[in-house]
């Protein structure tokens, strides 16, 4: 009975500190005069995709003076939708998903919360949308990836040349995710790239079937290197690929930041999108109470499109040089990632694709207004090139090219 | 040289089980184990943040039930985990370790959106939604009575089965995924049928979850019922209390393992049918989010009581929804939240151990040695 008194003297006092601790507690955080900018993140920094969201996003508040409010570990589900709203409610007049499965689930919030701006990267149905306040955005990655392609071409004729193997045997591996035109683009124009240095070069790609997985991702690109790979790049998030390519000693060209500290010996450059330049975009936008653009595509120009972090010690010499040449070119319009004369297609493969004597492209209808049926709709070969990220952001080059094998599929 | 004293040496305190508690004294221990667990909680918030622990509290609150969005997210999670320990109760009591839920609850939602993909805009709304309801409700039956023929015929371990059966169900999911992904080759199947919203559950009013809220309650009072007041549940007491009295009486054994996990697995069947029709309307590989363990522990906690479930499986919805606004709010990793919510929850379960045994103390002077 006694240890009852105590228990019970215990519990009130405990419920008393609680309520006044309650009462006394009420928050003078309300900064009534500052934008708030929702931003939803499917992972937390601890993923290399998310990270490169998260610091772009932090840096942008930052310069543009709004308050950053994060939401990660985000699923692509109802909850996605039931942030962006609670986002909303919480006073926020811009809300930023990052991964392609929020992008329906965003557009149901913003059906809801026709005041407020929702954003999504790497979402495909915004243009073609009736929603006002829903909105996509994409970089020109492939840019990106046919400049990393050219260090990676360097790095294979300075292995030619060294004796470590013949020219016929240049191959890359490839580590993808899945068989989509993301995908699919960045492959092929990383294996343009290479190419447009070393005219050997052949490419074997082999499909994970997920984003992240870090086992699968090393099980492929060890895979590769058995296989006979003498380079190993990647699209997917984890660090299997190049810890992979650290542990065999091949060289490997990376994506989504930098893996040097990981990999010190084989890491040569990584291509990413830089999405701070977006983000204060839309910031702006709102502020002067300006339209967001429906559907905004980013490239080298915005500097939406990054080479970082070129690291000497594994890279050919002379790669920075040639890298900022090209560059210029791409820039100047010289020449075009996907220049017709420099693939031949198998049109047995690719129904949509119409080739000349040669093999060489001269017409493909691309799905660019995304519908149910993947109708083909839009003629995306003109003036002697593919024109990609230029009627939508996301890719849409699903083309399969001479010269890269498939080792599996995966949709 | 002997020594007499020796051998009836008391340790310092030694544990004893209780008789019996009153009702109220349990509730004393648990109340005040959720204030220790607090004040645990607000030390370790001060030392590892340096953030006011008073402060991390009132954002838990306001995370929970902060806005009318936020109360209805919290009765919306709290009846679907709550639908997924009501599944999993009539088996633990029978002491049957269904812990496959989690997989009995993705196979019913692949079920429910196979059926909304497939036959979403060929079948009219009044016969896809009880083909729908049927389709996921067999599913997840089926999907539990596989392991429970094994235990009644062969008397496999049950614990490893549904355990095993969880994998297969989600490498099932993944398969799908793959197959009806949009666009083809994302690797998701985004919001089934967002035009015409054929197969959704409809909104009562203007709210998306009510309808699942009032069935979860239908659900919960028919259990209670049933449990209570059914021979069924008689027979389930019985078997779970001691199988050769269950055998003696003349139950038959066999047959009321497979009928109750048959139940056991069509309500979370249900749970996956409210998860894809009426919440999602979407399936990933993480629909079930876990709820299939963390029901384990509602339904425990509530020593297997339908009504008292209602609390428990509120209380732990409460916790995670206050301890990720608290990662939002003050910018902190969202592992801390995780480091919040296990603490409360360990506080609560230890409570159990003071509720069934006792602490006693040796006697200061002379009580040692009679």
């Amino acid at each position: 009975m006694k240890n009852l008194k105590k228990i019970f003297a215990l519990v009130l006092a405990m419920s008393m500190i609680f309520v006044l601790a309650a009462c006394g507690g009420n928050g003078d955080d309300k900064d009534a005069e500052k934008m708030k900018v929702g931003f939803i993140f499917l992972h937390d920094e601890n993923s290399t995709y998310d990270l490169n969201f998260i610091n772009a996003a932090k840096a942008a508040c930052e310069k543009m003076d709004v308050e950053y409010i994060p939401v990660v570990n985000i699923p692509e589900s109802n909850e996605c939708k039931e942030k962006a709203l609670d986002l909303a409610d919480r006073g926020c007049s811009l809300v930023f998903a990052d991964s392609f499965g929020h992008e329906q689930h965003m557009a149901e919030a913003a059906k809801e919360r026709p005041d407020v701006q929702f954003c999504h990267a790497t979402g495909t149905t915004a243009h073609t949308s009736e929603l006002k306040n829903l909105h996509n955005a994409f970089a020109s990655i492939y840019e990106g990836r046919y400049l990393a392609g050219v260090a990676a071409g360097m790095k294979l004729n300075e292995m030619i040349e060294a004796g470590k193997f013949t020219a016929e045997e240049a191959k890359i591996g490839y580590v993808g995710a899945f068989t989509y035109a993301e995908v699919v683009s960045g492959y092929t124009s990383f294996f343009l790239g290479a190419r447009s240095v070393c005219p050997t070069a052949t490419m074997e790609v082999q499909f994970t079937g997920s984003w992240y997985d870090e086992t699968a991702e090393k099980e492929a690109a060890t895979t590769l290197i058995s296989r006979g790979c003498k380079l190993i790049s990647q699209h997917a998030d984890s660090m299997g690929a190049p810890t992979a390519c650290e542990d065999a000693g091949i060289p490997n060209v990376s994506y989504n930041g930098s893996t040097v500290k990981a990999c010190p010996n084989t890491y040569i450059i990584s291509s990413r999108i830089n999405w701070q330049p977006y983000f204060e975009y839309i910031i702006g936008c709102v502020k002067d109470g300006k339209e967001i653009d429906k559907d905004w595509c980013g490239t080298i120009a915005t500097e939406s499109v990054l080479l970082t972090d070129l690291n000497d010690k594994a890279a050919a010499a002379g790669t920075a040089e040639k890298i900022e040449a090209v560059k210029a070119d791409l820039q100047a319009g010289k020449i075009h990632v996907f220049d017709t004369s420099t693939f031949t297609v198998d049109v047995a493969k690719n129904p949509n694709a119409k080739v000349d004597d040669d093999g060489h492209l001269t017409s493909y209808m691309a799905d660019v207004d995304t519908d149910k049926n993947y109708t083909p709709d839009t003629e995306v070969v003109k003036d002697g090139y593919f024109h990609e990220s230029e009627y939508r952001s996301a890719p849409y080059f699903d083309i399969k090219i001479d010269g890269i094998t498939l080792l599996n599929e995966k949709f | 040289m002997e020594n007499h004293e020796k051998h009836i040496r008391e340790p310092f305190f030694h544990i004893a089980k209780r008789d019996t508690v009153v009702w109220w004294l349990a509730w004393l221990i648990r109340i005040a184990s959720v204030a220790a667990a607090l004040i645990v909680c607000a030390i370790v918030t001060v030392l590892l943040t340096g953030e006011n622990p008073i402060q991390v509290y009132i954002t838990m609150i306001d995370g929970a039930i902060g806005t009318e969005r936020r109360i209805w997210g919290l009765l919306q999670n709290t009846a679907m985990l709550l639908c997924v320990s009501l599944a999993v109760t009539p088996a633990f009591k029978m002491k049957f370790w269904n812990i496959g839920a989690e997989g009995q609850v993705l196979v019913g939602g692949l079920a429910t959106a196979a059926c909304m993909i497939l036959f979403g805009d060929k079948l009219p709304l009044i016969v896809l939604m009880p083909l729908i309801i049927a389709a996921s409700i067999v599913a997840g039956a089926v999907w539990a009575l596989i392991p429970a023929i094994f235990k009644a015929k062969w008397n496999t371990n049950e614990t490893l089965f549904t355990l095993m059966m969880n994998y297969i169900a989600i490498q099932l999911v993944s398969f799908f995924t793959y197959q009806w992904s949009v666009p083809k080759g994302s690797g998701q199947i985004g919001v089934i049928n967002q035009d015409t919203r054929a197969g959704w559950l409809p909104e009562i009013g203007d709210n998306d979850y009510l309808i699942n809220i009032l069935i979860v309650a239908a659900l919960t009072f028919a259990m209670y019922v049933y449990l209570k007041y059914s021979k069924h549940g008689y027979e389930i007491s019985v078997v779970g209390e001691s199988e050769n009295t269950a055998r003696y009486i003349g139950i038959n054994v066999k047959k009321v393992i497979i009928r109750t996990m048959l139940l056991s697995g069509a309500i979370c069947g249900i749970a996956g049918l409210l998860l894809v029709s009426g919440t999602d309307h979407t399936i990933t590989r993480d629909t079930a989010a876990g709820r299939g363990f963390t029901a384990i522990m509602v339904s425990w906690l509530a020593k297997f009581n339908p009504l008292v479930m209602i609390f428990t499986a509120l209380l732990i919805v409460f916790l995670e929804k206050g301890a990720i606004e608290i990662s939002t709010i003050f910018g902190l990793n969202a592992a801390f939240s995780e480091i919040i919510t296990g603490i409360i929850i360990f506080f609560i379960i230890g409570s159990e151990f003071f509720i069934n045994y006792t602490i006693k103390f040796r006697k200061s002077k002379g009580g040692a040695a009679q």
